[in-house]
């Protein structure tokens, strides 16, 4: 079975990203559109049960392959194996979430598959006519979009931004999960993983309601994570923010970052630049907190407060707490 | 240790502007700079010299009028700089590029690490360092935030989704070095003089790096830009909540609870 839709199937720890489960229902909608065939590929150790909930969520094959040596992500490993799946099946597409694990896979893979890559595309159509996959790669801060296809190559490949298309409902049919052999021994990995640090927080491009800190707050988020506290919201930062070491970056927001999904996003002390209210686009109410009038956020926010942030949250809080009671 | 940090000059994100009607980015009057990342890459590559000697040589990939910023990097201690330029080398796509930035690392043989920022301020694909490694034949270490050297191996904190990971690997690596995970040194005064006078930049062309012309730059690139467009925000209410202290807390209360 050659040609078709081929999806990397990103798992940490025998939890899948979000971001795989996205990409698998967006390569569902593009197969469809083609009719043709989608593919999954998870890698990992023990990985049956996530390579059957694959098959359920829009596969209809789905390769697992199991080793020890897969257990952690490294590049080169991942990179000769998944190499190995797709050559013989020769897809026309393949797509990848744009976590770290993804990036750094992505760019490794599409050399060796001498392709071409559309990196952190926000979007992701198929062109009337040629059936050509075209992406929307944002550069220039995430002001600027660019349309861009592979002229030469393929599969065409695709890393896709989290949070920009959503995770597929189960289909009626599972599909079947084929195993991968691999025949990787230790020195294959020349790269070991000896430490891993995961804190399970809740993701802000799934979240419902999201506090987002920026520099504004100066240094000090303890404000905003109060009122992240006070309204059930999960906490987010922009770039900056993380940069300088004061939230983890798995928090960010924005086109570097994750891209919000949210019902309200309340942001605070943002100045509101290209890359960070791209991350906004998909936020339903927007309510912006800036002590600057002209900070350009407000042109991206449905509520507008001028005022200072260590002023107006305290007042909000105490404001939920009351009409709480 | 022979470390080599790839850096790009890459025009200043906040000046550039787009042209609605030409559909075209205005590259005119816009500074350079040195992207930042990769600033960090070199602190990160001088860091690890301090530590353990060696020889740090900066590369990059661009026009002769990049001079300049390479000698900036030999100012900040960089031992040696090379600049890969051909006008064929211009119009490259992540493939192309990375495809030219391995060759030159390649004439550096030996080496034992090969530093680059996690992504460009312009480009941001982050698929450049991956690609390079891909060409290599080496194992690539992303998202580094510190490094040093335990024995024969490289020991790298890299960031994950939802933590960190620390990962030994024996050289040679390409590490791709988070955006301010260190702060970079300023240029040493006399360095800078001596690197401004009488540093010698050297120049890699098209034959050099034993291309034909159909390898690398556009003609090189795998993907193509068919279209710009600026990026749409939805339309906002963009409505401005005035009143006292107490009445903007009461309005803001109501929106949030829904």
């Amino acid at each position: 079975m050659t040609g078709g839709v081929f999806v990397f199937l990103e798992q940490t720890d025998g939890a899948l990203e979000d971001a795989s489960l996205e990409v698998l229902g967006k390569g569902r909608e593009i197969a469809d559109r083609l009719g043709v065939p989608l593919t999954g590929a998870i890698l990992g150790e023990g990985v049956g049960e996530l390579a059957e909930y694959c098959a359920r969520m829009g596969a209809q094959v789905v390769l697992a392959a199991d080793s020890p040596h897969l257990k952690n992500f490294t590049a080169e490993a991942y990179t000769d194996v998944v190499s190995r799946m797709v050559k013989p099946r020769d897809p026309d597409i393949l797509l990848i979430g744009a976590t770290h694990n993804g990036t750094a896979l992505a760019g490794m893979l599409a050399v060796r598959l001498g392709t071409g890559l559309m990196a952190h595309v926000v979007d992701l159509e198929i062109e009337t006519g040629t059936g050509t996959l075209l992406g929307s790669v944002p550069g220039f801060g995430g002001s600027i979009v660019a349309i861009c296809k592979t002229k030469k190559g393929r599969p065409q490949m695709a890393t896709v931004r989290p949070g920009v298309f959503v995770a597929p409902s189960p289909t009626e049919k599972a599909g079947t999960v084929e195993p991968f052999p691999v025949d990787l021994k230790p020195e294959d990995v020349r790269c070991r993983v000896v430490e891993r640090v995961v804190q399970h927080g809740a993701s802000v491009s799934k979240a419902q309601r999201v506090v987002v800190a920026g520099l504004g707050c100066k240094d000090d988020l303890s404000l905003p994570k109060k009122l992240a506290e006070a309204t059930g919201s999960t906490f987010g930062v922009s770039r900056p923010v993380a940069d300088k070491g004061l939230a983890p970056k798995n928090l960010v927001v924005g086109s570097t970052g994750s891209s919000l999904n949210a019902k309200l996003a309340v942001v605070v002390g943002v100045s509101g630049a290209a890359h960070f209210t791209s991350g906004l686009r998909n936020a339903e109410t927007v309510v912006a907190v800036n002590s600057d009038p002209n900070a350009e956020l407000f042109k991206h926010a449905d509520y507008c407060v001028v005022g200072d942030a260590s002023k107006v949250i305290p007042r909000l809080i105490s404001e939920l707490g009351a009409e709480g009671k | 240790m022979n470390l080599i940090v790839c850096i790009k000059v890459a025009p200043k994100v906040d000046q550039i502007k787009f042209d609605e009607q030409k559909r075209t980015i205005i590259r005119e009057g816009v500074e350079n700079e040195i992207n930042d990342a990769d600033k960090n890459a070199l602190e990160a590559a001088l860091k690890l010299k301090d530590s353990h000697g060696g020889k740090v040589v900066v590369l990059s990939m661009g026009p002769p009028s990049f001079d300049p910023f390479l000698r900036l990097a030999v100012a900040m201690g960089a031992d040696d700089a090379v600049l890969l330029s051909d006008r064929a080398f211009g119009g490259a796509d992540t493939y192309a590029t990375s495809r030219v930035i391995a060759a030159g690392i390649d004439k550096l043989k030996p080496y034992d690490v090969v530093l680059c920022g996690e992504a460009s301020s312009d480009g941001s694909t982050e698929q450049v360092p991956p690609s390079i490694a891909g060409w290599l034949g080496i194992p690539h270490v992303s998202y580094v935030s510190t490094m040093e050297m335990v024995g024969d191996k490289v020991r790298a904190r890299r960031e994950i989704t939802d933590g960190h990971e620390v990962v030994e690997v024996m050289p040679p690596v390409l590490a791709s070095v988070q955006l301010g995970c260190n702060s970079p040194r300023f240029p040493d005064f006399r360095r800078k003089r001596w690197a401004d006078k009488e540093f010698k930049l050297k120049i890699m062309n098209i034959q050099d790096l034993g291309f034909a012309p159909g390898d690398v730059g556009l003609e090189g690139s795998r993907t193509e830009v068919t279209g710009l467009s600026r990026m749409r925000s939805p339309e906002r209410k963009r409505e401005f909540i005035v009143g006292t202290e107490e009445e903007v807390a009461k309005r803001l209360a109501q929106i949030v609870k829904g």
